[in-house]
C-alpha cells in the first residue's frame, strides 16, 4: 500500500513561504488569490495490505518524525 | 579561584561548530570534549552539555528532527531530567525544540532569508543558571546566522513562559526595544525550560569573544555556568 501524507503549518501559524508565493502571484497579475499555504507531501510505500494497519502505522510516523505537532498538521491518505 | 568545568560539545553529522564552541570554553579556562551523537552516554563528571550550531542530518525533513533520535540525545534527556544544565546554540536550540526539552519549535524565518549579521539583543530574564552575570535589560551585541530562527509558542505556551520567566532573550534595537528580525513571536531569541537547566537561543555567543571581532559579550554569557 501507499501512505499519502501531507504536512502543513497549523491554521493561525504564518507560513512565511505561502505569504510570498501568494505575493508574487499578486504580482504576476493573478487576482481574487485568497490564501496560498505551501506544504510538504511525504510518499510511504508500504509492505503491507492490512489499512487500518497502514493507517495506525503511518499516524505513529506523523506523530514521532514526520510532522512537528506544535505547528503543523498532517493529513494521511493510504492507497 | 573559580572553578574549572567540563563542558560535553555534543557533535552530530552537519554540526559546524563544535570547535568555536569548544574554543569558547576553553578560552574561558574550562576543559571541554567532543561527543559523538551515536554516543549512548555522556562522559562522567561533566557540567555542562552544549548543543552546538551547524545543520545536523542536513536539516532534512526540519532542522533538528533527525538529530532528535540520535543515541546520545537519551542521555542528554536523563541528565536533564537529573537536573543537569544544557545549553542550545542556534542548530542546538532547534533539536532541544524538536526533542521536546524546551517549548515551542523555530519556523523559516518570515522573510525566507538566511540571516547573518551582528544582533542586539535584550536580557529579559537573568534569574538562572546561564544569564546571571548579564544585568536584566541589558543590551547585548552577538551575531546571529540562521534560516530557521523564527520562535513560534502558541498564547497560552507564551503565557507560561512569561509567568515562569522563562524568556531569556529577546531582539532589540541598540536601545533595547523589540525589534522583528525573523518572525519569533515577540521577538524571542532565547528560552529555558520551566526547571531552567535547559537553556536554547538562535545567536551564537561563542562567535562574540573579542572584541577585535565586533563583540565581547559572549563572554559573560557562558561565564554564567561557572556560578
Amino acid at each position: 500500500m501507499t501512505a499519502i501524507v501531507n504536512v502543513f503549518l497549523k491554521e493561525g501559524v504564518l507560513d512565511p513561504q505561502g505569504k510570498a508565493a501568494h505575493h508574487a502571484l499578486d504580482s504576476l497579475g493573478f487576482k481574487g488569490v485568497k490564501d496560498v499555504r505551501i506544504g510538504k507531501q511525504i510518499v510511504i510505500e508500504l509492505d503491507t495490505d492490512d489499512r487500518s494497519k497502514a493507517e495506525a502505522e503511518v499516524k505513529e510516523m506523523c506523530e514521532t518524525l514526520l510532522a512537528n505537532t506544535v505547528i503543523e498538521d498532517y493529513t494521511i491518505e493510504i492507497h | 579561584m573559580q572553578k574549572s568545568l567540563k563542558v560535553a560539545v555534543l557533535r552530530f553529522p552537519g554540526t559546524n561548530c563544535e570547535f568555536d564552541t569548544q574554543y569558547a570554553f576553553e578560552k574561558l579556562g574550562h576543559e571541554t570534549v567532543l561527543v559523538w551523537h551515536e554516543n549512548k552516554s555522556l562522559p562522567e563528571d561533566i557540567d555542562l552539555v552544549v548543543v552546538p550550531g551547524g545543520f545536523s542530518y542536513g536539516d532534512y525533513l526540519r532542522s533538528g528532527a533527525i538529530a532528535r533520535f540520535s543515541p546520545v540525545m537519551e542521555a542528554v534527556k536523563a541528565y536533564a531530567e537529573q537536573g543537569g544544565n544544557v545549553l542550545g546554540i542556534c542548530n542546538g536550540f532547534q533539536i532541544l525544540t524538536e526533542a521536546g526539552l524546551l517549548p515551542g519549535a523555530l519556523k523559516r524565518n518570515n522573510n525566507l532569508h538566511f540571516i547573518s549579521k551582528h544582533q542586539t539583543l535584550k536580557v529579559v530574564n537573568n534569574d538562572n543558571a546561564f544569564l546571571n552575570r548579564c544585568e536584566k535589560d541589558e543590551v547585548l551585541n552577538i551575531p546571529i546566522a540562521h534560516a530557521d530562527g523564527n520562535y513560534y509558542i502558541d498564547d497560552e505556551g507564551l503565557a507560561e513562559l512569561e509567568a515562569n520567566g522563562q524568556v531569556l532573550l529577546r531582539y532589540c534595537d541598540a536601545e533595547g526595544n523589540p525589534v522583528v528580525v525573523n518572525g519569533s513571536v515577540t521577538s524571542i531569541a532565547g528560552v529555558c525550560n520551566a526547571k531552567k537547566n535547559v537553556f536554547g537561543l538562535m545567536p551564537h555567543p561563542e562567535r562574540a569573544l573579542e572584541a577585535i571581532l565586533g563583540s565581547e559579550d559572549g563572554v559573560k554569557m557562558l561565564k554564567g555556568f561557572e556560578a
